[in-house]
């Protein structure tokens, strides 16, 4: 009990490692037990990660659960672990879209089934590695880990342009990475040290800081995606296989978010507040020109994976508004957006699987087939377009009142997303669930259980969210307050 | 409120909380259980859920009418840095008179849903939807607090969306429900920037610390794209962009027509009565900013006036009895408006209530007409009263009302805004008085052009069946709503009449008083007389177009085609904004965004590069000579090229 006390952050970490090592060591013959174990592996994280959550402290902004041994010495790296209030709440968001990510593949992947859960257990190791690492070494290893398992999910598991779209995501993100890389070698060389915590305090300045921000916002930007750096999501999103969408979506492009407060703020306070306006004006434009893109598609995927650089649009925009209240209402709309997103996503999985047809066209009178279905599907519309009452509506509002102090132009073309939003998810709900049933989708089976049961946990934290988000935001008080402190000067 | 003599209740109240949540609670077992276990029996728990709620609401009523003012919150919804939100309750005369009067139409209109949607496959989601609208409107009305408001706003508006696209296979029904959920939008997209602006400048969102800092808004001013905007007005002309929406005011009103695509008791509950009328109920709850404007309240008279006139001069030109009824919602709503915008709020609101009745009873009589002749096209009607006496009578009384005839409800209310609008120190006082006697006459007109085309004559449908009374779940609600058409109004009889006006005291309270001219009783008769006589010239046109010499139906469109026409496109709204925002929205979408931006420009920038790196690479396989001069070359090339940048950098 005390070991787990003291290295909670390592055994959620490392516990699918543990899981995975069964599952290959297995023959081909036991791929029913190889899905129970990966199942009943992520169960255990996520109840792992819901008591991290109990076991936080409100009051502390620095990080805590930390451990720090030495990794590598010659490089002054060190195997440095810890979590704030920024980044806790992702762990478990982590760890239950894996855990969802098991249920819902249960009978749509068919090959390869051993190596499918190896490959999400692994995703899981290096989402959570780089959520957790303050080490910027040990973080760009997990950085760079994670592209891995997901341009085999996407390359193999994918649909028929998976090549194609898989390579283009690997070198899109990899492009954006090795800027970054080349600014962690600078830093270290000047300064000698990896550890976060040490190079919070060290004195930057002009060009220097500049540039070194713009090498990391690249690799972030990238992973968001910002506008103009987002087409590789389409691709990717839509030949992913449906568990590699919800990854994508629900966690990956978080990453990306996550890096610029945990890193491109607080590292590089005076270029951040330098390029904050260029990046806030190009959140704008994402959350409008993805939205408009959004009218435009009748692939059910690539609709969707368009509104999320819409969403991630509002992040941005909460982020770097400077300011409490947005910032609380970007943390969690990254998470609302992991859940609505995941979920919508996992939701054109199970049509999929039994048309597999992506296209928008193709179905019509869905509602009058798969009722429950499709009253699934309205509800994580709704959260989609931000109705009172879902957690959509409150990371929205919040990100929008506190960017309206400090640019109330832009929160006017913002709130231009809620009408468009509205109008390609209500659009799209309208021709693939109202008017006459299409010939195509007569009969199609009703919900199976593994599918009932990856979309409810979605549907209560929408609702949980929705109505009681102190819960989640005060997890967030303290550590933005900190940051935000630091930016001040 | 501190000038009232109110007794201030901050704790939880259990009756206060529990009327808008036995709805929810009905709501939401008829959701879950609805389909597979209760089936014909789904409408019992909703009916039962609707009527103790209004029961407890009538003994709030008392409590509110015995002094006391009901304001805590339940729980803090939202809390971050100095912003906290609760969902919480204000009671006070305002909010109790709109929830009895929501719930005592809802529940009517539950009971006369079981005959009405009798044996329909949706008959568990029907009875779920309208009682999850009951609790939203209650949410809204209820609300302490400006972002509860919208809550609510939002839900009663997700509400009027599932139940417009009731019947969703119906391509028209689908289109409907989208088109007002997105105007709606449009109108909400104002309204949320408008509580943003309340927030940023006045650090609240409850009413109470509201009302008491609003005047201390009354001089500011700020500076917007070079120009200096007051503030009050600024914040009220956004919120009042969503209550054009959702009271469907002109240049939001096109989605209401569209509306009736719905069931008809969700036409006079929802689209008539009650969702429809949460426009004005905010303008009223918000008065005090409204009120530190005089531009906001000559945009609220005015755009209410515009609509007014419209919408009754597009009425007569319909053949659907529920788009004309539609139709006069809108109007009606306009005169709510007017009064709001004279300062009236009191009189704004007493109209919404005596509306409320005589509306919805008009709706579900055309609903029993409907239900009986299966059409809507007035057309095919006529001649009914001697089929269905009960709807007959009924109906008429609804149209008496609305057309303002003495001693029925809409006759007091109406007046009651037409002195107000005359006597009105605002000086569009006398304009609002003008339009709202031109308008009903229009009102009377064509209210009666449809009694004397459905009720009157021969009848002209389908000869196959005969029309028929409508069950007694339909009928008894109707008789129970006409009660309410006639004496509603009573409440407010003016001392001109001998009355005592208590309903508009009891509102005055919190409402105000409206700044008025000293007012004559000899003025108020002749005020009368003169709106008596627009109501009873329109009937006696009616009467003569449609009874006495129906060729002259056609006189307008022979005579003056290009009015005809204009009118009949209902002054081409729709056709204008699908060109304008529709397509254009589209086309940008399809070409400048997906083709052009993203497929050639940044694509072809990406793919460019991917090229370029592809090319440099085989470009530098030659640099790989093996020649040592060469290397030591390209390491002094690059130890330069290190020092430049080390010094950069330095």
């Amino acid at each position: 009990m005390e070991f787990l006390q003291n290295n909670l952050l390592s055994v959620i970490l490392w516990l699918p490692l543990l899981g995975a090592l069964p599952i290959f060591l297995l023959g081909k013959r036991f791929e029913y037990t190889a899905k129970c174990i990966a199942l009943f592996t992520m169960l255990i994280d996520f109840g792992l990660s819901v008591l991290l959550l109990f076991s936080f402290d409100f009051q502390n902004p620095g990080f805590q659960f930390v451990e720090k041994r030495l990794w590598i010495d010659s490089l002054n790296s060190y195997y440095f672990l810890g979590v704030d209030g920024i980044s806790i709440l992702f762990i478990p968001l982590t760890t239950l879209t894996t855990l969802l990510c098991i249920t819902i593949s249960w009978d749509s992947i068919k090959e390869k089934v051993r190596e499918f859960y190896l490959a999400l257990l692994f995703t899981n190791i290096a989402i959570v590695g780089t959520l957790c690492a303050l080490d910027l070494l040990l973080f760009y290893v997990f950085w760079e880990a994670m592209l891995i398992p997901m341009y085999l999910i996407i390359g193999i598991w994918g649909g028929p342009r998976r090549i194609y779209s898989t390579l283009k995501f690997f070198l899109y993100t990899f492009f954006g990475s090795v800027f970054m890389l080349i600014a962690i070698i600078y830093l270290f060389l000047k300064f000698g040290t990896f550890d976060y915590t040490k190079l919070l305090g060290v004195p930057l300045g002009g060009l220097t800081e500049k540039l070194l921000f713009l090498g990391f916002a690249l690799a972030f930007a990238i992973k968001i995606p910002m506008w103009p750096v987002h087409t590789w999501l389409p691709d990717a999103h839509t030949e992913a296989p449906t568990a590699g969408s919800v990854i994508l979506a629900g966690i990956l492009i978080k990453l990306g978010a996550y890096g610029f407060l945990r890193f491109g703020l607080p590292m590089f306070p005076h270029a951040a507040q330098e390029f904050a306006p260029l990046l806030l004006l190009l959140s704008v434009i994402a959350i409008i020109y993805g939205g408009l893109a959004c009218l435009a598609q009748d692939d059910l995927k690539r609709l969707i994976a368009y509104s999320s650089v819409s969403h991630m649009g509002f992040v941005t925009l909460g982020i770097f508004a400077f300011n409490p209240i947005a910032m609380k209402g970007a943390i969690l709309q990254m998470i609302n957006h992991g859940i609505v997103t995941g979920a919508l996503f996992m939701c054109v999985g199970i049509v999929y699987d039994r048309t597999h047809s992506r296209a928008i066209s193709y179905y019509g009178g869905l509602a009058s087939v798969m009722p429950v279905y499709a009253t699934f599907f309205m509800i994580f519309t709704l959260a989609s377009i931000g109705l009172p009452g879902t957690n959509g509506f409150i990371g929205e509002f919040l990100i929008l009142l506190g960017t309206f102090f400090t640019n109330k132009l832009l929160v006017v073309f913002a709130a231009l997303g809620l009408i468009i939003g509205a109008g390609y998810m209500l659009w799209l709900y309208q021709r693939v669930f109202f008017e006459r049933v299409n010939p195509n989708i007569e009969g199609l089976a009703p919900l199976r259980v593994n599918e009932f049961l990856s979309l409810l946990p979605m549907l209560v934290l929408v609702f949980l969210i929705g109505l009681y988000p102190k819960l989640f935001l005060d997890y967030m008080t303290t550590s933005i307050e900190h940051l935000l402190n630091n930016l001040r000067f | 409120m501190a000038e009232h003599p109110y007794e201030l209740i901050t704790h939880f109240n259990l009756w206060v909380f529990l009327i808008p949540f036995i709805p929810l609670l009905g709501s939401l077992f008829t959701l879950i259980f609805g389909k597979k276990y209760l089936q014909e029996k789904a409408h019992q728990i909703p009916v039962l859920a609707i009527f103790i709620s209004f029961l407890i609401s009538l003994k709030v009523l008392f409590e509110v009418l015995s002094g006391k003012i009901f304001d805590f919150d339940l729980y803090t919804w939202i809390s971050a840095s100095n912003l906290k939100v609760g969902l919480g309750f204000l009671v006070d005369p305002l909010s109790i008179v709109m929830t009895t009067m929501v719930l005592s139409l809802s529940f009517l209109i539950h009971v006369y849903s079981i005959g009405y949607m009798y044996g329909d496959p949706g008959y568990y989601r029907f009875f779920s939807y309208i009682s999850l609208f009951t609790f939203s409107m209650l949410m809204l009305v209820l609300s302490n607090n400006v972002v509860q408001l919208y809550l609510g706003w939002e839900a009663v508006g997700l509400c009027s969306y599932l139940l417009i696209g009731f019947w969703y296979e119906k391509k028209s029904a689908a289109n409907a429900a989208k088109k007002a959920f997105i105007v709606n939008r449009v109108g909400d997209f104002g309204f949320a920037l408008g509580v943003f602006a309340l927030f940023y400048f006045t650090g609240t969102l409850y009413y109470h610390d509201l009302f008491s800092k609003l005047p201390l808004l009354s001089e500011k001013y700020i500076d917007f794209l070079g120009l200096e905007v007051h503030v009050p007005f600024l914040i009220a002309f956004l919120l009042f962009c969503g209550a054009m929406g959702k009271s469907a005011q002109v240049p939001l009103h096109t989605w209401l027509p569209d509306a009736m695509e719905g069931p008809t008791p969700v036409s006079a509950l929802i689209h008539a009565a009650t969702m429809v009328t949460a426009g004005v109920f905010m303008v009223a709850r918000l008065h005090g900013l409204f009120e530190l404007s005089s531009y906001a309240m000559a945009m609220v008279a005015f755009v209410g006036a515009f609509t007014c006139f419209m919408a009754a001069t597009i009425a007569p030109t319909r053949f659907d009895i529920k788009r004309i009824i539609a139709y006069s919602t809108m109007s009606q709503l306009g005169y709510m408006f007017m009064a709001c915008g004279v300062g009236a709020f009191a009189a704004g609101i007493f109209h919404l209530f005596t509306h409320a009745y005589f509306k919805a009873l008009l709706f579900l009589g055309a609903g029993s007409v409907i239900h009986a002749v299966h059409t809507n096209d007035i057309r095919q009607m006529g001649g009914l009263r001697k089929y269905m006496p009960y709807t007959f009578v009924t109906f008429m009384i609804g149209a008496l009302a609305l057309a303002g005839f003495p001693g029925l409800s809409g006759f007091f209310s109406k007046d009651e805004i037409l002195a107000m609008a005359y006597f009105s120190q605002y000086p569009w006082g006398k304009l609002v008085w003008v339009t709202g006697l031109l308008v009903a006459f229009l009102t009377a007109f064509y209210t009666f052009r449809l009694v004397f085309r459905v009720f009157f004559g021969e009848y002209k449908g389908r000869k196959d069946f005969h029309p028929h009374e409508s069950p007694r779940t339909m009928v008894i609600p109707l008789c129970l709503i006409s009660i309410g058409a006639v004496f509603a109004g009573w409440l407010g009889v003016p001392h001109s009449l001998g009355g005592n006006p208590v309903f508009l005291n009891f509102l005055e309270s919190v409402l105000g008083h409206p700044k008025t001219l000293p007012m004559e009783h000899q003025t108020e008769y002749l005020l009368m007389g003169l709106s008596v006589m627009a109501a009873f010239l329109g009937i006696l046109l009616a009467w003569i177009v449609y009874l006495k010499r129906p060729s002259l139906q056609f006189w307008l469109s022979q005579n003056l085609p290009s009015v005809y026409r204009f009118l009949y496109a209902k002054w081409y709204f729709d056709e204008v904004y699908d060109l304008l925002f529709v397509r254009s929205t589209l086309w940008t979408a399809k070409w400048m965004v997906t083709k052009i931006s993203d497929g050639i420009l940044i694509e072809g920038i990406i793919n460019g590069t991917a090229k370029l790196i592809s090319l440099a690479g085989s470009g530098l396989r030659t640099v790989h000579s093996g020649i040592v001069n060469h290397y030591n070359t390209f390491i002094l090339v690059g130890l330069i090229l290190y020092f430049i940048l080390y010094f950069c950098l330095r």
